[in-house]
């Protein structure tokens, strides 16, 4: 039998079996940004101990930064105070870091495989449950909280118990229209958001094999939305393609030698998986939540749930009340206040692409404050090479920097009162994008343009048809 | 490195119904803008406080618990170890719930925060007797994989080495994880990515 990429990677990076039971497992590259780190730090110093390996750990800042006014100090001094200690300590213990004046600075989960920092075989940590992210290059890639990043910055390992891994293989061809994003929230809706605990998430099937990296980075992003803590796809030759000539990648001779080690860590054809699960492309359709969490979603040419009978319907109640939202009724046609492209989910070039064809020539309903922001200074600067900051500033979208912005409103982008937003973010979760009675719709990026310009949710194979794209 | 060991966690207890309550809702992400974790204890469910009448951690017949009982998957979402540091700031010793996410079970083990389970129906119970009797009292042991309640006792699920970490003081790892640097530096010289290609 042969052996699964997680375990291959579990296996080269075992320090030791630990007596807790759990495997200290060494950790290749370590993200940090400023919202789960000064703790970390402090913990550091009231023990004495340096940073292990600042050569292997990176910083940037994301979360709270505003994606208008840049300008020291912010106006928030809560942000101000997180920036300046994430400054004070990267340069107290030598860590490489991008600040807002680097063309280098971005999301966390956007700018590791953009730079080529994220490569197939490595163990990836950061104090993000959005580090699955990582997964779409072959690596394991771990969400950690505050604790274990001051473990990860003492050692340079982290103790963790052993995952199984499922085999999710989407099969066949995806329709016009539909696009990774909807792959995942399908998934989600059918395993469940507990579905994945204590599992690793094997994507692959020929859709996926046929998806760039950055439709692989949507996918492995939302595996902690199922409940499991790494996703992955198995290293390609798009991956490799994808890597060729970024700035951590190797280069020359190295590259190739190095794409040979990169097949190796592949899971081997006859892997022994503990589940299989087998999706038909086809049949998937765009989707929209309607809930409180992210398994919470249908079709958009589908009812919302009705309540039926509560005892088996744990939730859906509270999540139609919060929401207020009506059971039966279409979820197409629910109208919208604000429109949100952006988050470490859907922020990357293409998603920029794919919501601009959407709105190109068209106008932002009046009733709808909408607003693009990229997910780096890179992406940002690549999308305004093309033209598409004029054509969102045409359509009436407003044009932002990078950053985490309204996924979670940790900076000043965020709901008022019960508007209703459609994201192209990963969490629905009740007050979520910063206002408590705020209400989220997760779906595409063209998906959120469409419903831009309509002014509710709608299906944007109908938006295509109607405009001949 | 040795931490405090923990067994038994004796005290009043506090229900919140519902599954999949998420870290959002534990502490919005709003409180996270500080670079310590003081003060998130008076934070914790601030915004279900103010939406939901009657709300437990509102509820002043709860003050003073050290048992929190939950439903299914508590703890999903984001990874911030502010959920389980705001728990345990406002006087939460142990969780016992049907299911925990694994960021939060592993976020809660690293601040000594325990989390046990067991089935919906015993959860169910206990839920049911302390909105009743707000002043019952639950006795976990660790050691017994037990709660004694009154003059009745349900067992309650935890790994064997999460209870054996727990119950000899070795929960905080990064003591275990530099007690053999050297070892670490050998992974490091044998990872094809840094010895270089």
């Amino acid at each position: 039998m042969g052996k699964t990429l997680l375990k291959k990677v579990w296996d080269l990076h075992t320090v030791r079996q630990l007596s807790t039971g759990q495997t200290q497992l060494f950790i290749g590259l370590h993200l940090i940004h400023e919202v789960t780190t000064p703790q970390a730090f402090d913990m550091l110093r009231a023990r004495g101990v340096g940073v292990a390996f600042p050569d292997r750990t990176f910083g940037t800042t994301d979360h709270i930064i505003p994606t208008g006014d840049i300008s020291r100090p912010f106006q928030d001094p809560l942000a101000e105070a997180m920036l300046s200690a994430l400054e004070r300590n990267c340069a107290e213990f030598d860590i490489p870091f991008w600040n807002l004046d680097s063309d280098r600075q971005g999301i966390v989960h956007v700018i590791g495989p953009e730079l080529g920092l994220t490569q197939p075989g490595m163990t990836v940590a950061c104090g993000d449950s959005h580090t699955s992210t990582h997964g779409a290059l072959g690596a394991v890639a771990l969400g950690v909280g505050t604790s274990q990043v001051r473990d990860v910055l003492a050692s340079q390992s982290l103790a963790i118990d052993p995952l199984k891994v499922r085999r999710i293989a989407v099969n066949g061809e995806l329709g016009r229209g539909i696009f990774a994003k909807d792959v995942i929230l399908e998934i989600i809706h059918r395993l469940g958001v507990n579905g994945g605990v204590g599992y690793a998430y094997e994507y692959g099937g020929s859709a996926v094999e046929r998806m760039s990296i950055e439709e692989r980075l949507t996918i492995c992003n939302m595996s902690i939305e199922g409940g499991a803590r790494v996703g992955y796809v198995n290293p390609d030759r798009t991956t490799f393609e994808y890597l060729k000539g970024r700035p951590f990648a190797p280069s020359g001779d190295a590259f190739d030698r190095a794409v040979s080690w990169w097949r190796s860590i592949a899971s081997d054809t006859d892997a022994d998986y503990d589940d299989v699960v087998e999706i038909d492309a086809a049949a998937i359709e765009p989707r929209v939540t309607w809930g409180i969490n992210p398994g919470q979603s249908v079709a958009v040419s589908e009812c919302i749930p009705s309540i039926g009978r509560e005892d088996q319907n744990r939730g859906v109640a509270e999540a139609l009340a919060f929401m207020g939202l009506n059971g039966g009724e279409r979820i197409a046609g629910t109208k919208i206040d604000v429109a949100f492209v952006g988050s470490c989910t859907n922020s990357r070039l293409s998603d920029l692409r794919e919501a601009a064809r959407v709105a190109k020539g068209h106008s932002v309903a009046p009733h709808v404050k909408a607003l693009v922001v990229p997910g780096s200074r890179a992406v940002q600067v690549a999308a305004e090479d093309e033209g598409l900051d004029q054509l969102f500033r045409d359509a009436g979208f407003e044009w932002r920097g990078a950053g985490c912005s309204m996924c979670l409103a940790m900076n000043p982008d965020r709901l008022e009162g019960n508007e209703v937003c459609a994201s192209s973010s990963n969490r629905n979760f009740k007050g979520r994008q910063g206002s408590p009675t705020g209400r989220t719709l997760l779906m595409s990026p063209a998906m959120v343009a469409a419903a831009a310009v309509a002014g509710e949710v709608t299906d944007v194979r109908e938006h295509f048809a109607r405009t001949h794209l | 490195m040795s931490n405090r060991k923990i067994d038994r966690i004796e005290g009043t207890a506090i229900p919140v119904r519902g599954d999949n309550i998420d870290t959002d809702r534990i502490i919005p992400a709003r409180f996270l803008k500080a670079i310590t974790f003081d003060g998130l204890g008076e934070h914790v469910f601030e915004d279900d406080r103010i939406a939901i009448s009657g709300h437990p951690f509102s509820n002043p017949a709860y003050a003073g618990a050290r048992l929190l009982l939950v439903n299914e998957n508590f703890g999903s979402g984001s990874s911030r170890e502010h959920a389980p540091q705001a728990l345990k700031r406002w006087g939460i010793a142990a969780c016992v719930g049907e299911s925990f996410s694994e960021i939060f079970k592993g976020n809660a083990l690293a601040i000594g925060l325990v989390c046990v389970t067991t089935s919906h129906e015993i959860i169910d119970r206990l839920m049911e007797l302390v909105e009743t009797v707000p002043t019952s009292r639950l006795a976990l042991s660790l050691n017994h994989r037990s709660i004694d309640v009154g003059d009745s006792t349900v067992s309650v699920d935890v790994e064997g080495p999460v209870r054996d970490a727990l119950l000899s003081g070795t929960w905080d790892a990064t003591g275990l994880l530099l007690d053999d640097f050297d070892v670490v530096r050998g992974v490091a010289s044998r990872v094809p990515y840094i010895r270089g290609f």
